[in-house]
């Protein structure tokens, strides 16, 4: 589903963000990427869905090579749903409306259509009541839920996590995961990006540990977790999990 | 000071014959009231598009962007004026000039597209500090969700970047109005012209400038509550100046 071949990307020319990135997730996978701060982990699912340009490899997502010039970008990014960390749902636009904004802008269903799709989704993340709500009026677990179903509502092939609880509250955290977790077990395909590791050992199937721009260990998650193969792996587990 | 003072004086007829003293002053008022408008919608027309030129990726037209404000904001704008009123007709080929020179109410109009010009350098400035001001996210999440550029802009960024610059459009506007009284200069017969008018008829140069000067006042509160209307209208709830 997605491939990721040799991926190198610089930030002007002397810092390089990703080096010789090469991984791939199947249909149905959930991989989890984790690692330090400024590994590259956000950069590298940016350039899944050509948010961020890079300069040499390949990705290709369903058949289609992203950096291809001739690929038609918001037909493709449409197919593929992408939460953020901090929500960015519109702020002036109220809940329902951030979810039919884009299904009848860009894929040009009904008003009554988006309305149908938008609001079943609602309902699904438990939130139905909150519909002429606008953003600022809802916590910060109830603005990701909004966005994962905004992402849902365009009926991705697959679905992009950067970091999605790493703004939240601790009580918040588990609302989301829950609804992500859902979405995994139901056979989605997700890249996810993030430090819950308990996310990682409930649903991941594989786990990506990247470093200063490289992917160093990329592993069946009980490989991972049981015993990474890597020092800087072994390190970062360590700390993360020693709490 | 030996002046002979005469509240009355709007009461009594003036001599170009066009009714009182009041009038004459009310006839400019229209004609300035008129002058602004004009101009402050070229402004609006060409600031936000200037504005949001300048905060695209390309080079060439962030350049052309950039050119444009610093000319328009960088010249006084009597200069201005007299360019487009005295020199512009002078440089064009013969034919265009003359016509320029025989067109009736041309101080009108040059006032109109000069001032409008003017200001739309500032109305630039603020569309492109309202627009980089928003969370880079935002074009990020919108992008994702496979909008255009152009469908970014016009759903999601613009909608509340004219929000955040209500404030200082505003203060643009109250500026645009009362820039209209230098077309004295080109012969635009709007208030303050009315006032010096009535001055010279009646030599009661206190009471015509202190109802020129209410005249101005009352204009701008006007546009002031208007405002504030306006933007308790489009506030959004639980986000910045929001109920």
């Amino acid at each position: 589903m997605i491939e990721i071949n040799h991926v190198d990307k610089w930030y002007g020319p002397h810092f390089q963000a990703l080096k010789d990135c090469t991984t791939s997730v199947a249909k149905g996978e959930v991989v989890v990427v984790c690692g330090p701060s400024g590994s590259g982990k956000s950069t590298l699912i940016k350039c899944v869905n050509a948010l961020e340009p890079f300069q040499s490899g390949e990705i290709i997502l369903d058949g289609i090579r992203v950096n291809d010039p001739k690929t038609n970008l918001p037909k493709l990014r449409a197919r593929v749903g992408m939460v953020f960390q901090h929500f960015e749902l519109f702020p002036h636009l109220k809940i329902l409306e951030n979810l039919c904004l884009a299904q009848q802008k860009v894929l040009g269903r009904s008003h009554d259509e988006a309305v149908a799709k938008g609001s079943k989704l609602l309902d699904r993340v438990g939130l139905k009541d909150h519909a002429t709500k606008y953003p600022a009026e809802l916590s910060g677990g109830q603005q990701q839920r909004v966005a994962i179903a905004r992402a849902l509502a365009m009926d991705p092939i697959a679905m992009l996590f950067d970091e999605p609880t790493s703004a939240l509250d601790p009580e918040m955290i588990s609302e989301v995961l829950d609804v992500m977790v859902d979405l995994a077990r139901e056979g989605m395909t997700m890249m996810v990006v993030t430090h819950e590791m308990g996310f990682a050992s409930k649903v991941a199937h594989r786990v990506i540990f990247m470093d200063q721009g490289e992917i160093v260990e990329d592993a069946p998650k009980d490989d991972f977790f049981g015993k990474p193969r890597s020092d800087r792996a072994q390190k970062f587990l360590s700390k993360i999990l020693s709490h | 000071m030996n002046y002979h003072w005469n509240w009355h004086v709007f009461w009594e007829p003036a001599p170009n014959g066009t009714g009182t003293y009041l009038d004459m002053l009310l006839s400019g008022l229209v004609l300035t009231i008129e002058t602004a408008i004009c101009a402050w919608i070229i402004a609006l027309i060409f600031g936000a598009v200037i504005g949001v030129l300048r905060t695209l990726p390309s080079k060439a037209g962030s350049w052309v962007g950039f050119a444009y404000v610093e000319f328009f904001r960088n010249m006084p704008l009597l200069v201005q004026l007299f360019l487009w009123f005295f020199v512009l007709p002078e440089i064009l080929p013969h034919s265009w000039g003359l016509w320029m020179k025989q067109m009736s109410n041309a101080p009108f109009y040059t006032a109109a597209i000069g001032i409008g010009l003017f200001m739309s350098a500032r109305v630039a400035e603020q569309t492109r500090a309202g627009i980089t001001s928003l969370p880079r996210g935002q074009k990020l999440a919108a992008t994702a969700l496979g909008l255009t550029t152009a469908q970014t802009y016009r759903y999601v960024l613009l909608p509340m970047t004219f929000r955040i610059m209500l404030p200082p459009l505003t203060s643009e506007f109250l500026s645009t109005i009362k820039n209209t009284s230098v077309a004295i200069t080109i012969g635009l017969i709007e208030l303050t012209a009315e006032a010096r008018a009535m001055q010279e008829f009646s030599f009661q140069v206190f009471e015509a400038f202190t109802a020129a000067t209410i005249l101005y006042l009352l204009v701008n509160i006007v546009v002031v509550i208007a405002m504030r209307f306006v933007e308790r209208g489009l506030a959004i709830p639980g986000y910045i100046t929001g109920k």
